[in-house]
């Protein structure tokens, strides 16, 4: 069997290939056969690694040397002096965005060192496309433990005692979902994969999907036999086409190799998984709308109970988890359920998965324990702020069914019970930082936006209620609200969470609660001021410069896209309102916030 | 492909791991080969390609081959050296096809250098 000198592992996963990673592949690929090293160099495609910000990103073993923002130009110099002369190239590596310091190794890089992966164990590791790979690492020995050592209950027994909890967002103990469906009688019962991933901002299933497909394959075969089940789906967004191929190509191989399909390594047990495609409905997240999908009817929840566990797809017994919740289940059959108990906090088990984004230097994915401050995953993991002369403000997690947190809570431990305490949710893990030229009332109106276009109209509260509070908001940014209305707003969401069907409606007032928990004086500044003090809202900026801020640095001048702007040397800028279009370019190009 | 057995699994695993192994830690020894123009030029490529053979023949999973710019001492090239876990680093010149497979299973994998062709001990500060 052929065996490389080095391994170039080239990130493919959905944020680097836009980024054109596949392009830098084929020229890496081109220039190390040219230079006659094709058979000592191997270069591997592998699923995201989570430094997305970075992309396309690279690692060279043996050494771990990690290679960031790389462009086909930048490929015969990479490969002469690395892998001819055995010289790294500093130019091509990460700097530290403070000190611009280079650091050649990947396990010393601040966003890597503090992370700690179960659920990405394999990211940036392996070739997403082999299965060879996977079960060297490996991948499958949970799956063999579980069909030969273990009884159903046995199972059950190991996840209840690792204190896995649903990662979808509800938080739901994992070993119990499967032990309500274990006991409910049924021939046929049925095992689903969530991967409607519909958060704005949130990317850590496609993530996991598509830098390591057969975890989630090898999760869903030991809950199979748990409950006694032989048919399971994964329900992935159509937008995912990468995520998509790669589980297909995962599956068909699993069923080649004889882990999916009848009599699973010669156990005599059986499992057959299926895709089905979703259209990308942000409700079909939600469990019973998911399951009306694969039915084939029009996706919308229903009451609950009957609880999936018992009456779940085609009214038999089915358990769901989302795509991060079974990438967590081989490891803790391998390792375990003590041995995952032991990291995290007293109530919330393991590890989370964060998909960081906004404000903040290292967007990316970021895996650390249950448990870990705000601040080491904002700061210390994600370099803080971009732009220095902004302040962070606050962070929404769990997206448009979360909330902010705002800076006094961020040595907040992040675990389920502690966020909800802020008044937000832990969700899937979505995390946008926001530094001071946000507007809450403003961001409050986005997920207000999304909400109601995403409400599916079934119940009254969350048709009507969430318009009612959408045309509440846009009134309020634009500038004709009155105190009463946040009144109004606080009674409409009390009322919307008592009495929606599902999580949608019941969760959608959330970001408006938070922030009007925290940002209230922002609300009033809008109504009695008329002013958006991040200025943001459009109709509350006058537009005019303030001389006593500014310092006639000409930056306005120079960006303003139609001239409406007048300056001259150690003169303040002016700006001709009859010329102005109000596209705010001169207010993010002022270091100053000198115009209001 | 045949339907896999839960041996074959165990048997999977051992033989990728070969291949992919040099992506983790736990190298026990590591052979640089200096590979400068001046260690190019007088053969480094061919030492390298005789240390690859050697680490094939021996299946050994934890010893790693990488290279680097020259060493200084282009006169004497070519030249590599070994590192053994908690040993310190050797240095050998004028490594010719014998020599590096002689040094792979003498000194790489046994564990005994040999003197006759070091140059010095340790690294350069």
């Amino acid at each position: 069997m052929k065996r490389f000198r080095q391994h170039l592992l080239i990130c493919g996963g959905t944020g680097c290939h836009a980024a054109g990673s596949a392009d830098v592949r084929t020229a890496l690929q081109n220039e190390i056969k040219k230079q006659g090293l094709a058979d000592e160099v191997a270069v591997v495609e592998t699923g995201c690694n989570g430094f997305c910000a970075m992309g396309p990103v690279a690692v060279v073993y043996p050494g771990g040397t990690f290679y960031v923002s790389l462009t086909i130009d930048d490929v015969p110099e990479l490969v002469q002096e690395h892998f001819l002369k055995g010289r790294p190239v500093e130019r091509l590596m990460y700097k530290e965005p403070a000190s611009k310091d280079i650091i050649p190794d990947m396990k010393d890089i601040p966003f890597f060192a503090h992370q700690q992966l179960i659920a990405l164990r394999n990211r940036g590791l392996l070739d997403a496309e082999s299965i060879d790979e996977y079960i060297a690492r490996d991948g499958y020995r949970a799956l063999a433990k579980a069909l030969t050592e273990m009884s159903p209950q046995d199972i059950v027994n190991e996840v209840k005692k690792s204190g896995l909890r649903g990662r979808g967002g509800g938080g739901f103990p994992t070993g119990l979902k499967w032990e309500f469906c274990q006991r409910t009688p049924g021939e046929i019962k049925y095992v689903l994969c969530n991967a409607d991933e519909g958060d704005p901002g949130a990317f850590m299933d496609r993530s996991i999907l598509e830098a390591d497909p057969h975890s989630v394959i090898e999760g869903m075969t030991i809950a199979a036999k748990a409950i006694g089940a032989h048919h399971g789906f994964v329900y992935c967004r159509a937008e995912y086409p990468l995520a998509i191929e790669r589980l297909k190509l995962a599956i068909e191989k699993a069923t080649e190799y004889g882990l999916l399909g009848d009599n699973i390594l010669d156990t005599g047990f059986s499992f057959n998984l299926q895709i089905y495609q979703g259209a990308g409905a942000f409700v079909c997240g939600e469990e019973t709308a998911l399951m009306r999908s694969i039915e084939g009817k029009r996706g919308m929840p229903r009451p609950r109970p009957p609880f999936p566990a018992v009456k779940g797809l085609y009214d038999k017994p089915t358990v769901l988890n989302n795509v991060e919740t079974w990438a967590n289940v081989a490891p803790i059959i391998i390792k375990g359920g003590d041995w995952y108990a032991s990291i995290g906090t007293a109530g919330s088990k393991g590890t989370k998965v964060f998909a960081l984004t906004g404000h903040v230097n290292n967007i990316g994915l970021v895996e650390v324990p249950m448990g870990t401050s705000l601040r080491t995953i904002i700061y210390d993991i994600g370099g803080g702020m971009p732009k220095k002369h902004r302040k962070f403000k606050a962070v929404q997690l769990g997206g448009p069914s979360g909330g902010c947190v705002p800076e006094q809570y961020l040595d907040l431990p992040c675990d389920y019970e502690e966020i909800i305490k802020a008044g937000a949710i832990m969700g899937s893990g979505g995390m946008i930082v926001m530094d001071d030229s946000t507007c809450m009332v403003d961001m409050a109106r986005f997920f207000m936006e999304f909400v109601q276009d995403e409400s599916c109209g079934k119940c009254t509260p969350c048709r009507e209620g969430t318009r009612r509070m959408l045309q509440i908001l846009e009134k309020i940014c634009e500038g004709r609200g009155e105190m009463s209305d946040l009144d109004l707003l606080e009674e409409l969401a009390a009322m919307i969470k008592d009495s929606a069907l599902c999580g949608l409606g019941q969760t959608g007032p959330n970001p408006v609660l938070s922030t009007l928990r925290y940002f209230r004086d922002e609300y009033v500044a809008h109504i009695v001021d008329k002013k958006c003090p991040a200025r943001t809202c459009v109709n509350l900026i006058e537009f005019r410069v303030d001389e006593a801020l500014c310092k006639k640095c000409g930056q306005c001048f120079k960006a303003c896209p139609v001239g409406a702007i007048s300056w001259e040397k150690k003169q303040p800028a002016k700006i001709d309102l009859t010329k102005c279009i109000k596209c705010k370019t001169c207010i993010e190009n002022c270091k100053f916030d000198a115009i209001v | 492909m045949a339907k896999l057995k839960i041996s074959d699994l165990a048997k999977i695993r051992d033989r990728v791991h070969e291949q992919i192994n040099l992506r983790e830690d736990g190298a026990q020894v590591k052979i640089t080969v200096h590979m400068g123009t001046c260690g190019i030029a007088s053969g480094a490529r061919d030492v390298l390609n005789a240390a690859m053979d050697e680490l094939d023949k021996s299946g050994r999973t934890d010893i790693i081959i990488t290279t680097s710019g020259c060493a200084g001492l282009c006169s004497q090239e070519p030249m590599i050296t070994v590192e053994r876990l908690n040993e310190e680093p050797i240095k050998y010149v004028f490594v010719d096809n014998a020599k590096m497979r002689q040094i792979f299973n003498r000194h790489a994998v046994e564990g005994e250098v040999q003197t006759q062709w070091a140059l010095a001990k340790g690294s350069e500060q």
